[in-house]
């Protein structure tokens, strides 16, 4: 299976000294981390796109692009670009130029994103929330398999034989749709055959349902093989020596990153976060995290994990502890235990 | 499967996406006829009423305002907007609001800032005539998913409920009861703001002790708008 990191360059200030990072070390820092993943053999590394204080990437085919010029093998993907609230035709071009560069390296994952900024600053209605990403979705695979498309819509100009350039490197740029547990979501992602990435915050158990509506749906609109239709699998991770290590030296970043729910407005009680990693978020020693990834394997028979490896304000020496170990004992045991078993989809 | 006896009510369900599809799925796991609708056409639900929650009936909006005995809200406060609210309203129905003024997604409604009246007061107003209780809103879909138990289990989690009306808050109660969990009747519309987004029982997945305290402690009315920045 493949094996990779994501993050959405969470630029907090620290619950202790109250300073966030500046943009420029934020930024720089990220592309040491591509660098990092790249030498480590991760297959991929991916951005989230937010439009907010708490995270400095607003425009991670920037940074993609960055990135691609100092990695020779890390897949670059996003976490997800928020397609709704983009021109379809620019998102195209940015990834084929990443493509580009990085000799057939980029992917894109389209979703609707966890917040609502980028509506209101890009002049778009909440009210068209659906059909702004039916709408750009099935515009982003017309544009990635014609380089000439003619095309009509509701909100967003018509194309008239428009040439579409520069083309991918690859013959097909990789575009992936990004479900958050909304069903009709794995319905369109299965019906317009692209791969399907889901994330959890705890067990994977929950994907089970999505993942047969998502083969269903894939069935019904006559796509040839539907158990061929790749998915893949996320969420945040954290690993340390030890599963008690894990648990004391996450929680209290775990608790400030989540004060922005608000249900979780002042802060997530230890006993709720043992919950949460008791029932499957990905935070423990080598072996816990091992055992909790090949659960989504044999759940949801994912061909990809991605693990968010940053979140709030966690020290970045602690990300890097956990990174290393995600490299050097956690990831070479599951390419093997991937590799000589079928994968149970 | 259903896991027992057909009993009365029907539970209507407007919405058929993430706690729709779980809502729908305790109701007929507790024997009860489920309707479910989307928005529109009955076929664009069709094949996940099937997936999700395979003993619910796919229907429509007005179906469910014409047969059921219980509608339950499942959609983003600011689809309610949507809904056949003169139909409900007209039709006496008893609406079980599990929807918050969730401003990360739905983006910040005016009626819902600046008031301290609980949400479900306003949701009340949008249909004078329905008989409306609070519950379901403040547990998260897996949670409810994943933690229902029979009644007298030792690990069974409690809802809290709230509505202006007695008799109504009665009947949804013991459906409650039979979709896996306790109820704690917290009284009044009114008193739905101490289980909305920013109080102590909101996202608690508590037992009956546990949510009663919560639901005692003093309200921020800040954080009970459900904003964060202080």
């Amino acid at each position: 299976m493949e094996l990779g990191i994501y993050t959405f360059g969470d630029l907090k200030a620290h619950p202790l000294t109250g300073e966030p990072e500046s943009a420029h070390a934020r930024l720089l820092r990220l592309i040491e981390l591509a660098k990092t993943a790249d030498r480590a053999g991760f297959d991929v590394i991916a951005l989230g796109e937010h439009h907010r204080k708490d995270y400095v990437i607003s425009a991670p085919e920037v940074v993609l692009g960055a990135m691609a010029a100092v990695t020779t093998r890390i897949r670059l993907s996003t976490a997800v670009t928020v397609l709704s609230t983009q021109d379809p035709v620019r998102v195209y071009q940015q990834f084929a130029t990443i493509d580009q560069i990085s000799g057939g390296r980029a992917e894109v994952m389209a979703g609707r994103g966890a917040f609502v900024e980028s509506f209101p600053l890009f002049g778009y209605h909440l009210d068209d929330y659906e059909e702004l990403f039916d709408e750009k979705i099935r515009l982003l695979l017309e544009l990635r398999d014609n380089e000439v498309v003619t095309w009509q819509g509701r909100l967003r100009p018509s194309l008239d034989a428009a040439l579409i350039s520069p083309r991918s490197f690859q013959d097909r740029l990789p575009v992936w749709i990004g479900v958050g547990g909304t069903p009709q979501s794995a319905v369109r992602a299965g019906m317009l055959g692209t791969p399907m990435f889901m994330s959890f915050f705890q067990g994977p158990d929950s994907g089970r349902r999505l993942v047969d509506l998502y083969r269903r749906a894939a069935a019904s609109a006559g796509h040839d093989d539907p158990g061929s239709l790749k998915t893949a699998s996320g969420g945040h991770i954290y690993i340390s020596r030890t599963s008690q290590a894990a648990r004391d030296e996450y929680h209290p970043y775990y608790s400030d990153y989540f004060m922005q729910l608000p249900q979780f407005a002042r802060g997530m009680p230890r006993e709720t976060f043992e919950q949460w990693v008791d029932n499957g978020l990905i935070v423990g020693s080598p072996q816990e995290v091992i055992d909790k990834i090949l659960r989504h394997r044999e759940i949801l028979g994912v061909d990809r994990f991605v693990g968010q490896i940053e979140v709030g304000s966690l020290p970045g020496e602690l990300v890097n502890a956990s990174l290393e170990l995600f490299a050097d004992e956690v990831a070479p045991v599951l390419r093997r235990e991937t590799a000589v078993t079928a994968n149970p989809r | 499967m259903s896991g027992g006896e057909r009993i009365e009510p029907t539970i209507g369900i407007l919405g058929a996406g993430k706690v729709g599809t779980v809502l729908a799925r305790l109701a007929t796991a507790a024997g009860y006829r489920v309707l479910i609708a989307g928005s529109g056409a009955v076929d664009r639900i069709a094949l996940i009423v099937e997936v999700m929650a395979p003993d619910a009936i796919a229907t429509t909006a007005e179906g469910i305002v014409a047969e059921a005995d219980v509608v339950i809200l499942a959609v983003p406060l600011g689809k309610v907007g949507s809904l056949p609210l003169v139909a409900l309203s007209d039709a006496h129905a008893i609406v079980v609001d599990a929807t918050n003024y969730w401003w990360p997604v739905d983006g910040i409604l005016p009626a819902f800032e600046q008031t301290e009246l609980s949400s479900s007061e306003i949701v009340s107003n949008l249909m004078p005539g329905a008989r409306l209780v609070k519950t379901f809103n403040h547990m998260g879909y897996h949670e409810l998913d994943s933690e229902a138990r029979p009644a007298g289990h030792p690990d069974r989690k409690a809802l809290a409920i709230a509505s202006d009306d007695p008799a109504a808050l009665v009947i949804v109660a013991e459906v409650v009861d039979a979709m896996g969990f306790d109820t704690i009747d917290a009284g009044a519309l009114v008193e739905g703001i101490r289980f909305e987004p920013g109080t102590p029982a909101f996202g608690a997945t508590a037992s009956r002790v546990e949510l009663v305290a919560m639901l005692e402690a003093d309200g921020n009315p800040a954080l009970a708008r459900g904003r964060m920045s202080p």
